[in-house]
């Protein structure tokens, strides 16, 4: 325990004297740093504040040393991230390099592969997307049809990804091919990395219902992708597909749960400014009720994350209760945009423009941005069928 | 605050667990509901919980408990929702042993506290005065000369009872006040559930008592046990219902397959094990926080038995629903566990009581 508490002691000096004021606010989404070589910032801090944290291995905490990560154990990992709570310190990297890719490579990746990506990851050098869906495989992710001939020394690509996330900012593309269109849909798949500086890949931003394009499609027209860029072995990508899949539902149901929770106007507080107060209640009887409703829901499903993370050896990769997460969290973001919204009345109904505060119209759009969580990374039905089958055990 | 349970307290929960479904299984309530069974409980089975030491877990050791604690208990009940068992655990484990330990006088502790930890004092709370959940809005009076005149309903376990423990109005507030329930003045009337578990009708007419230490923050406090506990003992029911439906989701075939292959039930399934996963989580942190004495104890115990009220009727509706007409039989076990969600659900506050409370405790 004391080593813990040198740990913590050190750990905060060192975000105090580095962390940049700045960087301890309220961030906008337009100031979440993603990296790559298209990023821009809004303010200099987020870059130095970035490559501070970038130097420590800290964007990757528990990664190891070797590949530029942190080297933190899970322990220490979590007091970083309770004094970065605690301090309101902005998350200074975010990114599917970070989130699904890192973890996949250190576990399927070539040394040669980890040598190469991991560090760029870890530095925001490099931002990563994600090629899964087609327009014709969504939940039935399995039958895509984004080909890949090996030819030699290298995969001939072609095909047509779709919701592929931030894809017109990103360098480098993970993506699910068939290579062997023969056998049954899960065997013929690999996982294959792809660079998207090559002219035949192609992505195109898709304007979505929040107004924000953050989904794109990519097309692939003869790019030709190195042999070695393929992880795992030829035709056996899906396992390594669903495991990527765990580390981005896990990521997913850790909406709620961020650093920014600090900055963040909690329901409550909405409710209170648009519904008014009678002796310190929320004047609306059946509101406050339902508010109660979705905050202890929300309350006790932290608790059950706590829970899971007291319970799970440290280090152990997510299994199948990641679903249930996944599950609950999005439904949750969901009824905590409900409820403001609902709270808010007329004001909660603006799109741009005068007669609006900033928070409402960001709450309504992020009401409109929920509706896509319990789409992306498995929707909620496909999230049940998973507890189905492999916590319950019920038959196919 | 930890969430995972300790090797001890594991210990007794696998020890209550085997013991319940040995010696009473949902059979065994079945018995006493069919017999009409005058004590709606059993004796000898009572005493062999007392021996395990369950009656003293909130009793200090000064007094023959061991003071292990509500967590501990938790466990107990938890194993005893499984089965449905109808005990006194929750009346005079929790409530009796509760308030005489941190209420009485070293004189009624002496009287009480022995023959209760042995299992042979059964004590009942004599609280609710009208439809719902109300511990502050009471309308017994104790008179200056201390005796009690008023009506209690929904008193668990009241008539079997060898010691009444009645809140009452006095000069200073709420109180709370010792009756001899065979006391000039008691009357009784045994009430029939819905869920074949005990519970009275206690009429007070100008009857003699005695005054209990402590008023409304007592009170309160020993509630609060009783929420986490029984929320816990619902955890239990609601777990077990689940998992007998999905087994019979495994079990039952038509159209020639497994009814568990349907998704129209898969789903379903799902969210169950979703809701009490959660449910979980909130009455582990709130048992915990009791015995931790952290000052966000109440909140938490307000979202675990919202969450259990909220759970169990999920899984006694769904489960009788998942059953299909055999699930609307007597014969068959799923229905007990409807019925007692119903009965344990207004049992010191339904969600609507817990939610306006969490509510006022976060500040809103």
């Amino acid at each position: 325990m004391t080593d813990f508490a040198a740990f913590r002691q050190e750990t905060r000096a060192w975000l105090e004297a580095n962390c940049p004021p700045a960087m301890r606010t309220w961030m906008p989404e337009d100031e979440q740093v993603a990296g790559g070589k298209r990023a821009s910032y809004v303010r200099p801090e987020q870059k130095i504040w970035l490559d501070r944290m970038a130097a420590k291995g800290w964007t990757a905490p528990t990664w190891p040393t070797r590949y530029g990560g942190g080297g933190l154990s899970a322990e220490e990992a979590t007091v970083l991230d309770e004094e970065m709570q605690d301090l309101g310190c902005r998350t200074p990297l975010r990114g599917m390099g970070l989130s699904m890719l890192g973890p996949t490579l250190l576990e399927y990746g070539t040394e040669e592969q980890r040598q190469t990506h991991i560090p760029k990851i870890v530095t925001g050098e490099i931002r990563w997307c994600q090629g899964y869906s087609e327009p014709g495989s969504g939940s039935d992710l399995a039958s895509l049809s984004t080909r890949a001939v090996l030819q030699g020394e290298h995969f001939l690509v072609n095909g047509h990804k779709i919701w592929t996330s931030n894809a017109h900012l990103s360098d480098w593309i993970f993506c699910l091919v068939r290579t062997d269109p023969t056998v049954r849909k899960h065997d013929g798949i690999s996982f294959l990395l792809i660079d998207m500086n090559d002219p035949g890949v192609r992505p195109r931003p898709i304007k979505l219902i929040s107004g924000k394009s953050v989904f794109c499609e990519t097309f692939f027209e003869n790019v030709q992708v190195p042999a070695s860029h393929l992880v795992g072995q030829l035709n056996k990508g899906w396992t390594i597909a669903k495991r990527l899949l765990e580390h981005e539902r896990k990521g997913i149901g850790g909406i709620g749960a961020r650093a920014a929770a600090k900055f963040e106007t909690p329901p409550e507080a909405v409710a209170k400014m648009h519904l008014g107060e009678i002796d310190g209640k929320v004047a609306d009887p059946v509101l406050r009720d339902r508010l109660a409703a979705y905050s202890m829901d929300a309350a006790a499903f932290q608790l059950t994350r706590r829970r899971a993370a007291e319970e799970a050896e440290s280090g152990a990769p997510p299994g199948p209760l990641s679903a249930m997460f996944k599950y609950y969290a999005t439904e949750l973001n969901k009824r905590r945009y409900e409820t403001i919204l609902e709270s808010e009345g007329f004001q909660g109904l603006g799109w741009e423009g005068e007669g609006f505060a900033d928070d409402e119209l960001r709450f309504t759009r992020e009401w409109l941005r929920s509706k896509a969580n319990s789409i992306e990374g498995g929707t909620s039905e496909i999230q049940l069928n998973i507890i189905a089958k492999r916590v319950l055990g019920l038959p196919d | 605050m930890t969430l995972i349970l300790n090797e001890e307290t594991r210990m007794v929960r696998d020890t209550a667990l085997d013991f319940f479904r040995e010696r009473s299984p949902i059979l065994a309530l079945r018995k006493l509901r069919d017999d009409s069974d005058p004590d709606g409980f059993d004796r000898a089975l009572w005493r062999q919980m007392a021996e395990l030491g369950w009656t003293g877990f909130l009793v200090s050791e000064d007094y023959g408990g061991s003071g292990f604690g509500v967590t501990g208990l938790g466990q107990a009940m938890e194993a005893a929702g499984r089965t449905l068992a109808a005990t006194p655990l929750l009346s005079t484990a929790l409530l009796g042993a509760s308030l005489l330990d941190l209420g009485g006088s070293a004189g009624q502790k002496d009287e009480y506290l022995a023959p209760l930890v042995a299992g042979n004092l059964i004590v009942a709370l004599a609280l609710e005065e009208s439809a719902r959940h109300a511990p502050h809005r009471i309308a017994t009076i104790a008179d200056d000369s201390c005796h009690l005149t008023g009506e209690k309903r929904f008193v668990l376990d009241g008539h079997i009872a060898d010691l009444l423990i009645v809140v009452a109005r006095d000069s200073e507030g709420i109180g709370l006040y010792l009756v001899d329930p065979r006391a000039p003045g008691v009357t009784r009337t045994r009430t029939t559930m819905v869920d074949s578990r005990n519970a009275s009708i206690v009429t007070l007419q100008h009857a003699p008592a005695e005054r209990l230490g402590g008023g409304t923050a007592l009170l309160d406090t020993v509630l609060d046990r009783a929420r986490a506990c029984l929320a816990a003992e619902m955890l239990g029911s609601a777990t077990e219902a689940f998992e007998r439906t999905v087994q019979y989701l495994k079990d039952r075939k038509q159209f020639g397959v497994q009814i568990g292959t349907f998704q129209a039930l898969k789903h379903r399934a799902a969210q169950m094990f979703c809701e009490i996963e959660v449910t979980r989580s909130a009455v582990v942190a709130a048992l915990s926080a009791l015995d931790e004495q952290r000052p966000d104890a109440a909140a938490l115990i307000s979202l675990a038995k919202a969450k259990a009220n909220d759970t169990i009727y999920l899984c006694g509706n769904e489960g009788v629903q998942m059953h299909g007409g055999i699930g609307m039989t007597d014969e068959h076990e799923i229905g007990f566990f409807l019925k007692r969600a119903r009965v344990a659900q207004a049992t010191f506050g339904d969600s609507v009581f817990h939610r306006d409370r969490y509510a006022t405790l976060m500040g809103y």
